[in-house]
Formats: structure tokens, sequence, C-alpha cells
């Protein structure tokens, strides 16, 4: 369980984050999404202590991080920036970070073998590629087997394989009962990995929603392209409905809807007895729609953005 | 990779301490962190090896034109510190190396990692000055004693050497160790401060090299009054056997010595705990 309320940072003139409250509950992967430059990396930061806040305060399982007698038990933390010293192997780093908690070799072993590093974990971290890194940071959050992850952007970098990887560990982290909050700036991967979202532009906060309801207020008014042998007949029908617009493709068979989506299309074709070889709704709205939001939160900078998504945390 | 399970948890927090962070496991890790570098290693090495190089080489230079020194050189000559003329060089390994235990961590994005395994934060510091003293003055200490029995043993053709229970000796020869573990210690509070490894070393190289010649340019009456009470001039006090006039007591000197560590130290403390990591 993490707690945010009413984070601050602000770096000199320039507000990093302003006035951010959100919590992130165990059992689900949460999502933590914002353009470049949005305050995700800042916020986690904050959340883990590095950096105080100018207002606000954040805990995690119900403390502060700094008060926290076992932290990396209760938090497992990966950060932006590789947190590693480039002259040590990974190993020695992993058995380092277990001394100050007493954590058994043993373990540091599991973890390496769990993340994969097994061949490299005695070469030095500094000629590690991108991926490894990744893995070498993954391994140090487990370290501690803590209730609590927070990860700054795992897959950046990181090759089809290792994203899906990191995809599976996280969810499995979360059906066993854990906090799990991944930050990214890709809708598209957070749609694949999270059951809820936390949206950010500008510091603020933007969207706080599960994937579901994101994906559904995303297409909804939404977009449909349809494949019929009909296209004529099914486009005079569909003109008629209010507020619907029609395009006709390249392809003469193929129709793209604006304003209605797949479920109406597809019942206006059977009432009417139409074939249909294709129905689908628009996949690249869902990214469209985050950057709609976010691009939405840059224009209203000063007021709350966006309130319609924020809805009030269920728990 | 296959493994996407998150492996079970074998050393969960058991008792009230089990799983803890305590000073000695903190210290344990900085043990583990200065030894698993080898520019640990390098450094102390070059340390040692300028102690005792230098210390040998000028006692051979002076056994060589011993029969040629005239009679007032050869007076004033002290055979302990002639042999230990390869600690001042010293100084600047181990400060390096004072800088680079706490700059390194910056450079690299590391210190992230070490404050949010001890969030506290203030054992970090204290850990990695107990370490690194505790290593450099093992080091440092032995290299001046074997510097001074091999220097003692070139002397010796020449009958001009000394022994542990000449007046002054001891102390000097164990000085030296105690001057170069204090002076790195001043480094570790300086690079800590400073964070950056270039900045670190320029400030430490600084305050040993440049400031006491900045000194000199000074008034005399201002020069007397200042000179002694710098950093260098003042711990090196500890390793000399003939008082110079202006030169404070061997122990005096050393605690002022001390007292810039400790203030730096302190200060390093207070900025670690305000600042963003
Ligand atoms: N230490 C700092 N000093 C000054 N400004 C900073 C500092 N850290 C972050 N910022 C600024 O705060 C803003 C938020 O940065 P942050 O790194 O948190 O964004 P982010 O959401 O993680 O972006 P990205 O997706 O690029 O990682 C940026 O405008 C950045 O320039
Ligand atoms: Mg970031």
């Amino acid at each position: 369980m993490i707690e945010a309320v009413g984070l601050t940072k602000r770096y000199g003139p320039k507000t990093a984050v302003a006035d951010l409250s959100f919590s992130v509950r165990p059992g689900v992967v949460t999502g933590f999404l914002g353009p470049n430059g949005a305050g995700k990396s800042t916020t986690m930061r904050m959340l883990l202590g590095l950096d105080a806040p100018t207002a606000g305060h954040a805990t995690v399982n119900g403390r502060r991080y700094a008060e926290h007698r076992a932290p990396l038990h209760e938090v497992g933390a990966m950060l932006e920036a590789r947190a590693v010293h480039t002259g040590r192997s990974a190993f020695n780093h992993l058995l380092a970070l277990a001394a100050t908690h007493g954590i058994p070799r043993r373990r540091v072993e599991e973890v390496i073998e769990a993340v994969g590093l097994r061949e490299v974990a005695r070469r030095r971290a500094g000629g590690f590629s991108l991926g490894m890194g990744q893995r070498l940071g993954i391994a140090s959050a487990l370290l501690g087997d803590p209730a609590t992850l927070i990860l700054d952007e795992p897959v950046n970098g990181l090759d089809p394989e290792g994203i899906l990887w990191i995809r599976n560990l996280l969810k499995s982290l979360a059906a066993e009962g854990r906090t799990v909050l991944v930050s990214s700036h890709l809708m598209s991967e957070m749609a694949l990995t999270a059951e809820h979202l936390i949206v950010i532009g500008r510091g603020r906060l933007i969207a706080d929603t599960s994937v579901a309801e994101f994906t559904r207020r995303a297409s909804s008014g939404g977009a449909v392209r349809v494949r019929t042998p009909d296209s004529v007949r099914l486009g005079e029908l569909l003109r008629t409905l209010p507020g619907v617009t029609v395009t006709p493709d390249d392809d003469v068979q193929v129709l793209l809807v604006e304003g209605a989506d797949s479920e109406q299309v597809g019942r206006l074709a059977a009432e009417h007895a139409l074939v249909l070889f294709e129905l689908v709704p628009r996949q690249a709205s869902l990214e469209e729609a985050f950057m709609e939001i976010t691009r939405d939160a840059v224009e209203y900078e000063a007021v709350t953005a966006a309130p319609a998504l924020i809805e009030e945390p269920t728990v | 990779m296959s493994a996407a399970t998150a492996p079970a948890r074998t050393a969960g927090p058991a008792g009230p301490t089990e799983g803890r962070v305590t000073l000695p496991r903190v210290v344990h890790s900085e043990w583990i962190k200065f030894r698993t570098l080898r520019s640990s290693w390098l450094t102390l090495l070059a340390a040692a090896v300028l102690t005792v190089a230098l210390g040998t080489l000028f006692c051979w230079a002076t056994v060589s034109h011993w029969d040629r020194l005239p009679a007032g050189e050869r007076a004033h000559f002290t055979p302990v510190e002639h042999s230990l003329r390869g600690y001042l060089p010293a100084q600047l390994a181990v400060g390096v190396l004072g800088v680079l235990v706490i700059s390194g961590e910056y450079s690299t994005g590391m210190i992230r990692a070490s404050l949010s395994a001890v969030p506290r934060r203030l054992p970090v510091l204290w850990a990695k000055a107990a370490v690194f003293g505790a290593v450099t003055w093992v080091v440092t200490t032995a290299s001046a004693v074997t510097a001074f029995l091999v220097g003692q043993s070139v002397l010796s053709a020449k009958h001009v050497d000394t022994t542990f229970s000449a007046p002054g000796v001891t102390r000097a020869v164990l000085g030296a160790g105690l001057y170069l573990t204090v002076v790195g210690l001043l480094a570790v509070g300086l690079g800590s401060l400073i964070r950056s490894t270039a900045g670190g070393i320029a400030t430490v190289f600084g305050l040993l090299l440049v400031v006491p010649g900045l000194a000199e340019a000074l008034p005399s009456n201002w020069h007397d009054a200042i000179a002694p009470y710098l950093p260098s001039n003042a711990g090196q006090a500890l390793t000399v056997v003939q008082q110079g006039p202006g030169d404070l007591a061997p122990w005096t000197g050393f605690a002022v010595l001390c007292g810039y560590a400790a203030a730096a130290l302190a200060g390093a403390a207070v900025a670690l705990k305000r600042r963003d990591a």
C-alpha cells in the first residue's frame, strides 16, 4: 500500500510535482503514466525518501519510508538512473545491499538466479547492457522479498522477450498480494500489464482509474472499422444515426465509422441481415487517448485538469 | 527467460532485530563495498609504495653522499624523519581514496541504492568513515613502520640510524600513519560535501598543497599566526622530532588536524541529512 498526500516538489522555479495525491492498492499492478518530464521519477524518489517533498507527504505500508527499520523487506525499488557502482560486480553489489539487513548470501544467489543473471553476476556492472542493468535493478528490488515494489520504467530498453518476462513477473508479484507501482510512458504496455492507472502530466494528477475504465472511455463514442460486402447499404443506414460519420476506405468493402461502437454497428447489421467480414474497434485510440488527455493537461496547466477521469479511490 | 515468479521469502523478518538495519550491518556492507572496488586497493598500494620507496630512496641518497655532507647538515640530520619522507606524497593517494569512497557513489548513482537501504542515512557516512579509517590506518601504519625499518637499515651503513626507543621516534613513525588516516577522513568529509570526484580531489589537494604555499605569501606576522594551524602543517607536527620555532606541539597539532576532519565530517552529516540524494 502506497499513499501520497499533496506531494509537491519544486526545484528552484520549476515545479516538478504539484499537489499529487493517490493511493496504490496491493494485489494489482498499478501503472504510473505520464509523458517525459511529467514527474514520475521525482514522485518515486519522494516515495523512497530520497528527495524531500516541498509539501505533502507519502507513506509506504503505513509509514514514511525513512521510518521503516527494515526498508528492503518493506519496499523494493528500481530507480530510473542505474543505482549501481560501475566498478563492482552484480553479485558484490547485491551482497553489499543485503548486508545492511543481514540478508544471507543464499538469498543473493536466489535473486540472481531468478532474474537470469547467473552467468554475468561476477562481471563489472559497468559493462552491462541495458537489459542486464534492468535485470540487476529488479534483482535488488526483490532482494528483501518486499510487500511493495516501486519500479521506474523497468521495460525501458528491453527486448520483446525481456518485456514479456517483466510483464509476467509483475503480474505474478501482484497476484501474490504485493503492491506494485510501475512507471512507463507507454500506454499500450501498461494496458497489457496493469489493472489500474495513475496518469500524471506536468506534475499533476490527470487520471486515477482502472485500465478497463480507461479503455472503455477511450473507445466510447469510438471508432470502428467494418468490412462488409454490403458496404453501401450499411453506410446509408449508419449515416441515419445521430452523431455518426462514415468514411469510405480505399477498399470498397471497408467503412471507417466514428460515433458508434462495434456493438451498435453489429446490431444494426444484424437487424438488416447484412453480412460482416470484420468489425474492429480502432485499437490505436488507446495510445491516442493517452496523448489526448496528457496534451490537455499541458493546455489547462493552471486549472485542475480533466476531472472527469478522476475517480474517488475505492479503498 | 522463464523465471517469472518471485522467489519465495526466505529471509523475512522473524525477531525484533532480525532483518533490521543496524550499525554493525551497515559497517559490514561498507566493508564489502570497500573491498570489492579495485580503486580502493590501487590507491592504498600507491600510498604504501610511495611511503616505503621514497623513504628508502632518501636514506640511500644520504648514505651515498654522507661523507661529502657539511658538518652543519650532519648535525641536523634526523634519521627518522628522513626515512619517513615518503608519507607526504602518500597523502595524495590517501586523499584521493577518501574522496572516491563517497564521490564514487554519487557519480554512479549507487548512493540512491545505499540510502534506500539505509534511509536514516547517517549510518552510511559513519560506517564509510570507520571502514576507510580502519583500513587506511592499518596500511599506512604498516607502511610507515616498514619505511622506518628499511630506511634505518640503509642508514646503518654509516651508523647514523636510530631506533624506536630514541626520543620521539615511535611517536613520529606511528604519527605518520595517524596523520594519513586523519587526512583521509578529512577527504571523506569533503568528498561527501562536494559529491563530485574531480571537485573533491581538487579541494583536498588545494587544502594540503596550495593553501600552505599561499600562506607563505602572507606578511610574516600573519603567516606565523596562521600557518601552524593549517591542517597539513598542524598534523605534520606529530611526525617531527626536531620542533621548528613556530610549530605546534606534536599532539596539539594533531588535535587541530582532527578538528578539521571532525568539522568536515559534521558538515557532511548535516548535508547528507538535508539534501536530496
Ligand atoms: N534534480 C532536479 N533538479 C531540477 N529539476 C529536476 C530535477 N529532477 C527533475 N527535474 C525536473 O522535474 C521534471 C520532472 O522530471 P522527472 O524526471 O520526474 O520526469 P519523468 O516523468 O520521470 O520523465 P521521463 O519519462 O523522461 O523519465 C522535469 O522537468 C525535470 O527537468
Ligand atoms: Mg523518469
